[in-house]
């Protein structure tokens, strides 16, 4: 045995996870290879000469007696040029380069794989010898892609002066570009990339208060329930809800700079048409494609299941440094509940003591310090940088009193929570209003105050008072029917009508409805709020709800989203002023039979 | 010589154990020979710990016993040759033939298992396959290369549904020859197969139907290995042979409780209502199979059926199914009592694949907006006939009340259509429109103007 190659011998497989024996001089958390195919796997247990280790592989063929090899190192990722516009598995193997070695099917036993280190990078470097760098600062740039320029950053914890740099070129990740040297006179080459532990959050150096929205161009998202920069939210669904679509919908036009997208435990088909759709559409800001600012994580339902465990962590790992470019990321993670229920498979693998439906006990504090990898950060190098994660949740049965709802509920701040009967009736994005909520209202207030408008959040307020109220009116008119209910409760009623079908659904596949910016969103919520109003004065006059329900009026209102392009608003305008001139005739009208 | 042992050191239920092996691996296949009457069992290695092997057996271990048999490794992981020669043919849940003809031979020998399709070499499917059903083709659109399991009950008449499907589906566009179907019976009554060779009979299909077997009353270990050995020819025949496979797969539900069965054998821990923690992935092995792959032309489209344990769509099995499925076909029992065939409930019903599938150059521009409308129109009637349950439905508005003509007129009409009845999609979809003519053109939000101006008929 060398000291550097330390290994171990299979003692028993069961499942995903394989027992190991003379495994003293490994480490906890350590990757190592495993069998004669060697196959990737990981330290998650050790007990005096024992040790358990989770496989991301097909463990089928392994025999007891076969070696285990250490790697000395933690399970890693490579962070550097090649990420963005790639595809990985969850430890971040290219598929591209795997569908090379096995066409069709994900090979066993391959070995690790990582970004591409042959390709060249046109590399401009932005130091100089006896410059004194510290970690984070950033030493090169590389177009990464058209949309991304690619930071290269002294990694955090380094120090000291360059004491040799290569002039700018076409570089592969593997060269060596800076010689840097520390207060001890030891040398570090920095090469095109680095080396970070997946489960080792990247260091900042300072946490900051989530205060800019992240504008999905979602109507119900923006303006009802929004999510920071920064900040965490959860869309938990049943079957059927959307919660794919709706990470879709903001994968697609969030206005982040990176987009980490992990298809964690899900369907096959879903990441095919990812690939196949995202080159295709056009950031509507840059003109470019959305693939450009985008990478993808597959780790779709029947791929290794310690595989799905790691896939979180290798997508959190990979937004943080873009975070400490200076980026802001937002982070899909579709389904967290897949990622739960490997950890309770291999819980169940170990014969750990289940708590709540079996999931471990440690569930909620995993799901904890994932949501905690999010927030608005100031980074090393002094650039201000964000993580906003998004976590789809798929609830067994539809429940949301089950332990992976529960426990995310607890450590994110907007809840989008899927209604089942929304989606039934094809009202999408089938988001229940009564159950969501968004802890950031207070903090983005002034935001909307200062860029949209002063009244965004009062009049917020009043529509989704309306819509509580409907709510309350919708269960009377189940017992009396609409027509016993007094006019002003059923201008209520047709009000929410409106805003549910002219505002709160929105057409993922209209081209002008996908994505509508706030601007818009505003405007659209006023002019219902003109009509109520107006209406309200009406009924105070004693017109009745029949003759306020015109029918062209309402049409062009529930229509507003196809008809008024996002980037010409003056039909809103219009629209507002056939209101007025509707209602003040219709006052008119009746003041003077009144008179008559 | 590989070694044989001759001990075995426990038996539960359809587990043995072997202690003192050597170079075993883990997902071997064993044979255990009666040293009575010479009746060879198969096994396969699903757990090893040192010298110990827990081996699950797909034949009933009764009459087992510590010193009566003979136990030796194989040296394989569960194979089964393939060739074009399966088709026509029948076997049981571990690939042996049943019908008395030959062993199939070829030298090309696949693992039941497969192994995951790299999301990248798939294609995403978009060919849209005409059923004849109204109801499926205009509301929850079956797409080749899709996995739609259909959500029944006990007593539903989902294998009539099923077995229409199959004579009316157009697979192969034309060509038949280049079509196949795969079923696989897990756990069904002798009755059910019956039917199911009958209708292959009548469709004319039977030289190109491979069927693995299953009977209600054979081994449940067996019932693991059924759909994995169904789904390894199904990928063989469409992604080597090209063909245009749909897998006909019944009934899920066994396949679970026979999951159940084995998992607490092994004394693990189970997750909701006994059933194995990873019963999601587990499923997932056997759904994510279905799909197309730039590869190769062929497809593999695939229609499980599964029986929901008193009729909840919650319960674990069709949970799970319908996270990792596209879609579900619901089938309700209060349409069935009601006469309606087929008993489609189209609100819990889906196709996440029709969104690509459907529209200008696959069905007819309308279909999507027409199929939101109907959903929508009938979520509404729903809601309407729970009022008109209180009050009457001479006490409804007349907007009520044409709500509640049009959902008559919807599952009578439209849900509703004979065993036999084959129907175009520009027939269903002309009949939709048709039915929306008894609501006020207020009404239809989902439609644009230019949509009904065209199609709505006066």
């Amino acid at each position: 045995m060398t000291t550097d190659k330390q290994s171990g011998i299979i003692y028993g497989i069961n499942g995903s996870v394989v027992t190991g024996k003379a495994m003293r001089p490994f480490k906890m958390r350590e990757m190592v290879m495993v069998g004669n195919k060697k196959l990737i796997g990981e330290i998650i247990v050790l007990e005096s000469d024992e040790a358990m280790i989770q496989v991301y592989e097909e463990t089928e063929g392994l025999t007891p007696g076969e070696p285990i090899i250490s790697t000395g190192s933690p399970l890693s990722v490579k962070l550097g040029p090649g990420i963005l516009t790639n595809m990985f598995d969850g430890i971040q193997r290219p598929l591209k380069a795997m569908q090379l070695i096995s066409p069709v099917f994900i090979p066993d036993g391959i070995g690790l794989l990582s970004i591409d280190s042959e390709k060249l990078w046109e590399t401009h470097l932005t130091v100089k010898v006896g410059d004194q760098l510290s970690g984070g600062a950033v030493y090169a740039t590389v177009p990464e892609t058209e949309l991304i320029e690619h930071r290269l950053m002294v990694p955090p914890h380094l120090e000291g002066t360059v004491v040799k740099v290569k002039p700018d070129g076409s570089y592969n990740i593997e060269e060596t570009v800076v010689v840097l040297e520390d207060e001890h006179s030891h040398r570090h080459a920095l090469k095109l990339h680095q080396i970070w532990p997946v489960r080792t959050p990247r260091p900042v150096k300072l946490r900051c208060e989530p205060n800019k929205p992240l504008i999905t161009g979602q109507r119900i998202v923006d303006l009802f329930f929004p999510i920071a920069k920064g900040g965490t939210a959860a869309i938990p669904g049943s079957f059927g809800t959307g919660k794919t679509m709706t990470q879709h919908q903001l994968a697609k036009w969030s206005d982040a700079h990176i987009i980490v997208y992990i298809g964690c435990g899900e369907r096959g088909n879903e990441m095919t048409e990812v690939i196949e759709d995202f080159p295709k559409l056009i950031d509507p800001k840059s003109g470019k494609s959305l693939m450009e600012r985008t990478m993808l994580i597959a780790n779709t339902s029947n791929m290794p299941v310690a595989a799905r465990e790691a896939s979180i962590y290798t997508g959190i790992t990979i937004a943080e440094y873009y975070r400490d470019m200076g980026y802001d990321v937002a982070m899909m993670a579709d389904s967290t509940s897949r990622w739960a229920e490997a950890l309770r498979e291999i819980s169940g693998r170990l014969e750990e003591m289940p708590a709540e439906e079996g999931y471990p006990a440690y569930l909620s504090s995993r799901i904890a310090e994932f949501y905690e990898r999010a927030g608005m950060v100031e980074t090393l190098c002094e650039a201000d940088g964000s993580i906003s994660i998004i976590g789809a949740v798929s609830p067994a049965g539809g429940d949301f009193s089950e332990p992976v709802t529960e426990n995310t509920k607890r450590y994110v701040n907007t809840f989008l929570a899927l209604d089942k009967n929304l989606a039934y009736a094809r009202h999408y994005p089938a988001i229940n209003w009564m159950d969501s909520y968004s802890g950031y209202l207070g903090i983005l207030q002034e935001w909307f105050q200062e860029n949209i408008a002063e009244d965004v959040h009062t009049l917020r307020n009043k529509m989704l008072n309306l819509l509580f109220e409907e709510n309350k009116l919708q269960e009377m008119v189940m017992l009396i029917g609409e027509e016993a209910l007094p006019d002003g409760q059923r201008w209520i009623l047709e009000v929410c009508r409106l805003v549910r079908l002219g505002f709160l659904q929105q057409n993922a596949f209209d081209s002008e409805d996908t994505f509508v910016p706030l601007e818009k969103q505003y405007r659209m919520l006023k002019v219902i709020e003109v009509l109520y109003d107006q209406g309200v004065d009406c009924l105070k006059k004693g017109i009745p709800t029949t003759i306020l329900k015109n029918t062209e009026l309402f049409d062009g209102i529930v229509k507003m989203k196809y008809t008024i392009p996002n980037n010409d608003l003056s039909g809103i305008t219009e629209i507002e002023d056939q209101i007025e001139r509707y209602y003040s005739e219709l006052i008119k009208q009746y003041s003077e039979q009144e008179d008559v | 010589m590989r070694r044989e042992y001759l001990q075995i050191d426990r038996i539960n239920g359809p587990l043995i154990e072997i202690t003192d092996v050597r170079d075993v691996f883990y997902g071997e296949v064993a044979q255990i020979r009666s040293r009575e009457t010479g009746e060879v069992r198969i096994g396969k290695v699903i757990k090893l710990e040192g010298d110990k092997a827990l081996i699950q057996v797909f034949q009933p271990t009764h009459g087992l016993a510590s010193e009566n048999s003979i136990t030796g490794f194989t040296g394989n992981a569960f194979t089964l040759p393939m060739s074009k020669n399966l088709l026509g043919r029948q076997f049981n849940g571990i690939g042996e033939p049943m019908d008395g003809g030959p062993q199939v031979y070829s030298n090309r020998e696949v693992n039941i298992n497969g192994a995951p399709i790299n999301p990248m070499s798939r294609v995403y499917p978009r060919n849209f396959i005409q059923t004849g059903i109204s109801s499926i083709d205009v509301l929850m659109t079956l797409i080749r290369g899709q996995k739609l399991p259909i959500f029944s009950g006990n007593g539903l008449p989902h294998n009539q549904l099923t077995a229409q499907i199959i004579s009316q589906a157009r697979l192969g566009e034309g060509s038949d020859e280049n079509f196949c179907i795969i079923f696989a019976a897990i756990g069904v009554k002798h009755d059910d197969e019956h039917f199911f060779r009958k209708a292959f009979k009548e469709a004319g299909v039977m030289d190109q139907v491979v069927m693995f077997v299953n009977y209600a009353d054979d081994p449940v270990a067996e019932r693991t290995t059924t759909p994995r050995c169904a789904l390894a020819a199904a990928e063989y025949l469409a992604f080597v042979e090209g063909m245009q496979v749909l897998v006909v797969m019944s009934d899920i539900t066994a396949y679970c409780e026979g999951l159940r069965e084995i998992s607490s054998a092994r004394d693990e821990v189970p997750s909701r209502k006994g059933y194995p923690g990873y019963m999601y992935s587990d499923l997932a092995t056997l759904y994510e199979r279905a799909g197309m792959i730039q590869e190769s032309k062929g497809s593999i489209t695939f229609l499980p059926i599964l029986t929901m344990p008193n009729d909840d769509i919650t319960h674990p099995i069709p949970d799970l199914t319908g996270f990792i499925t596209e879609g579900q076909v619901v089938l309700g029992r209060e349409l069935y009592q009601r006469g309606v065939y087929p008993p489609i409930d189209v609100l819990p019903s889906l196709s996440r694949l029709m969104k690509d599938g459907i529209g200008e150059g696959y069905t007819r521009e309308d279909h999507q907006d027409l199929a939101n409308q109907l959903f929508a129109s009938y979520s509404k009637v729903m809601e309407v006939r729970d009022l008109s349950q209180i009050m009457g439905e001479d006490d409804l508005s007349e907007l009520d009340k044409s709500y509640m003509e049009f959902g008559r007129q919807f599952e009578q009409h439209f849900l509703g259509q004979s065993f036999t009845e084959n129907r175009t999609i520009i027939e269903s979809l002309d009949l939709g429109w048709s039915l929306l003519t008894i609501l006020p053109k207020t009404e239809l939000t989902r439609l644009s103007p230019k949509l009904i101006e065209k199609y709505l008929p006066y």
